[in-house]
């Protein structure tokens, strides 16, 4: 059955950029894909729009299904449809698979023209900077100079934050949600655990896995698996699988635990579907965004240009985005003057809390989504910051 | 009857506009345990402030946003280590005071972060109080709703409890208005007056 506010039934599309693009690192992608879905409609003067940046394994599949048939809707579903907390009668929603992604977009599994052969290890290392930047081009491309918002969840919440340092022209809300201003070093360690995991595999071949015909399937699984103990809190592992045995106790180092059967099949789930060049540019992404860094690591004068109206929201039972981290940015605005309203959000889910459909959180980004201007905008004609 | 009255469909607080006449026009303000943003709201009206409520509630908090003020959801009690020093013209505690444990560390960290600060509480010396403590029982009235058993209120205290706690924190009191029913109190204001409300600031920054 059809949710009477859901987006419906949804196709990707795929914009193809023929122009070279350099990266952060140098490296130069001579072209590139960008595949993207949208809900809603663009409104005449193109003021109604608002991109969606994905977290870590997150698609541009953001809202809706594919067929009638398919089991599960978009990552976001619950928050994106008509009359749901990011309305699509009112705006005209993008999702876009990142730069590097395994779901469509050029990664480094595609095709490396130079070579003619996948881009393997060869695929240039990526950062939150070049994803916003591609992101511009993606909105030049539907004809977008200014989005009403750009929303994002951890990774994603870094996304919308570069946007608006980056290009403070062009964005006018940020929604930036379980984020960080960077990654703390535990934070970090998560990741090279991860990445260890995945490059040690003996199916890894040094990122050249796809002329070999394999995957590193157990590097990818273990590295999923240790993201998911991180994206939950105790007391909701606690509450979710306590010390709950499948069976009886065997002793054996099966799967005996409840916990342990969820792990590994998240893990397979995972590994069967998801790049490990790409889970691997994801973290290394996550480990370089700092935006302070090159202002002595003082994030109020990093973010001095910013013009956007800021909703920052942390989750208490967070530990990998903890609220201090949301706290450090909604500080900086303040340093600065900026509109910016934050909510802390009671939840037991840990950083997963982000994704779920709590009444309160859902509440609080519908009021802030609400008072959203998207008529009468003139879209060069921006108020704040020291430019004229 | 003032057009912000009109404007707000409100009724008319005295205290609000007294705050109001003790800010400059653009303020920058900093309102603690800003409830719903009521007087956030009306200070942005009537004095284009720019403001930014404080409030831990959920509830209030979801009324602040859907009233397109700023609000930053935290809890007093552990300092103001999000703003900066005298980085607002004023920092506003209206009728919370009552409420808070860390009376004297908030009213500190008040006076670090804005350059002045309004406190207003209800004045617990009012006669209308001690009457019904003389006739047996703690004070409920309007400005006091609770019961003893369900009052958020943990630091009631009287005009002349306030005006010593000032001076011996060496903190000046700029101004003093005292109200009941609305309508400034002069005589006898720690017997008569029902609603207190100071205008503070640092007395080693003079």
């Amino acid at each position: 059955m059809q949710e009477n506010n859901s987006v419906g039934i949804v196709a990707p599309q795929t914009a193809h950029f023929a122009a070279p693009l350099t990266l952060k690192s140098g490296a130069v992608l001579p072209q590139f894909d960008l595949v993207y879905e949208t809900y809603g409609t663009l409104n005449a003067n193109k003021s109604n729009a608002v991109l969606i940046c994905h977290a870590l394994s997150g698609t541009h599949h953001v809202a809706g299904k594919y067929s009638e048939e398919d089991k599960y809707p978009g990552w976001w579903d619950n928050l994106i449809g008509p009359n749901k907390p990011l309305d699509t009668n009112k705006f005209f929603v993008i999702g876009v698979n990142n730069l590097g992604g395994c779901h469509g977009s050029t990664g480094a599994a595609s095709i490396n023209p130079a070579t003619a052969q996948p881009w393997g290890s060869q695929f240039p290392i990526l950062t939150v900077e070049d994803w916003v930047t591609s992101q511009t081009l993606l909105a030049d491309y539907l004809g977008i100079q200014q989005l009403a918002a750009v929303v994002g969840g951890s990774l994603g919440g870094m996304q919308a934050l570069q946007w608006t340092i980056a290009y403070p022209e062009r964005v006018r809300h940020a929604l930036v949600i379980a984020s960080a201003p960077n990654l703390t070093a535990q934070n970090m360690a998560f990741n090279e655990v991860a990445r260890q995991a995945i490059i040690t595999d003996p199916e890894f071949h040094g990122g050249d896995y796809y002329a070999h015909g394999v995957v590193p399937r157990r590097g990818l699984r273990i590295a999923r698996m240790l993201g998911h103990i991180t994206y939950l809190s105790d007391d909701a592992m606690g509450a979710k699988f306590g010390r709950k045995l499948k069976d009886t106790i065997k002793y054996s180092f099966d799967a005996e635990f409840e916990m342990e059967s969820y792990l590994r099949y998240q893990g397979d789930k995972f590994a069967g579907e998801f790049d490990a060049n790409t889970y691997l540019r994801m973290t290394r992404a996550l480990d370089y965004f700092d935006p302070a860094l090159e202002y002595s690591s003082d994030l109020s004068v990093a973010l001095k240009k910013v013009t956007a109206q800021f909703l920052v929201v942390s989750f208490t039972s967070d530990w990998r985005f903890s609220p201090a981290r949301s706290r450090e940015i909604v500080k900086a605005l303040l340093d600065n003057e900026r509109t910016v309203s934050y909510a802390e959000v009671t939840a037991a889910h840990g950083h997963d809390a982000f994704l779920m459909p709590d009444p309160h959180y859902h509440a609080i980004l519908r009021s802030y989504l609400k008072n959203i201007q998207v008529h009468n905008i003139q879209p060069n004609n921006i108020q704040v910051g020291s430019a004229t | 009857m003032s057009s912000t009255k009109q404007e707000l469909g409100q009724e008319f607080r005295h205290d609000f506009a007294i705050i109001a006449s003790w800010l400059p026009f653009g303020a920058k303000v900093l309102d603690l345990g800003c409830g719903d943003g009521a007087l956030l709201q009306y200070l942005k009206a009537s004095l284009e402030v720019r403001g930014y409520g404080v409030e831990k509630d959920d509830a209030n908090w979801l009324a602040c946003m859907s009233s397109g003020i700023n609000v930053i959801q935290m809890d007093l009690e552990a300092g103001l280590s999000g703003f900066e020093d005298q980085s607002f013209d004023t920092v506003i505690l209206s009728q919370t005071l009552q409420a808070v444990h860390n009376t004297e560390g908030i009213v500190r960290e008040m006076l670090r972060v804005g350059r002045e600060v309004i406190v207003t509480f209800p004045n617990f010396g009012y006669w209308r109080n001690r009457q019904q403590i003389l006739t047996g029982n703690m004070p409920v009235s309007k400005s006091l709703p609770h019961q003893w058993f369900n009052t958020p209120n943990v630091h009631l205290c009287t005009i002349n409890d306030f005006d010593q706690f000032c001076e011996n924190g060496n903190i000046t009191v700029k101004e003093r208005l005292v109200l009941t029913d609305n309508k400034p109190v002069t005589f006898m204001p720690n017997l008569m007056g029902n609603l207190a409300m100071y205008r503070l600031e640092n007395t080693q920054q003079k």
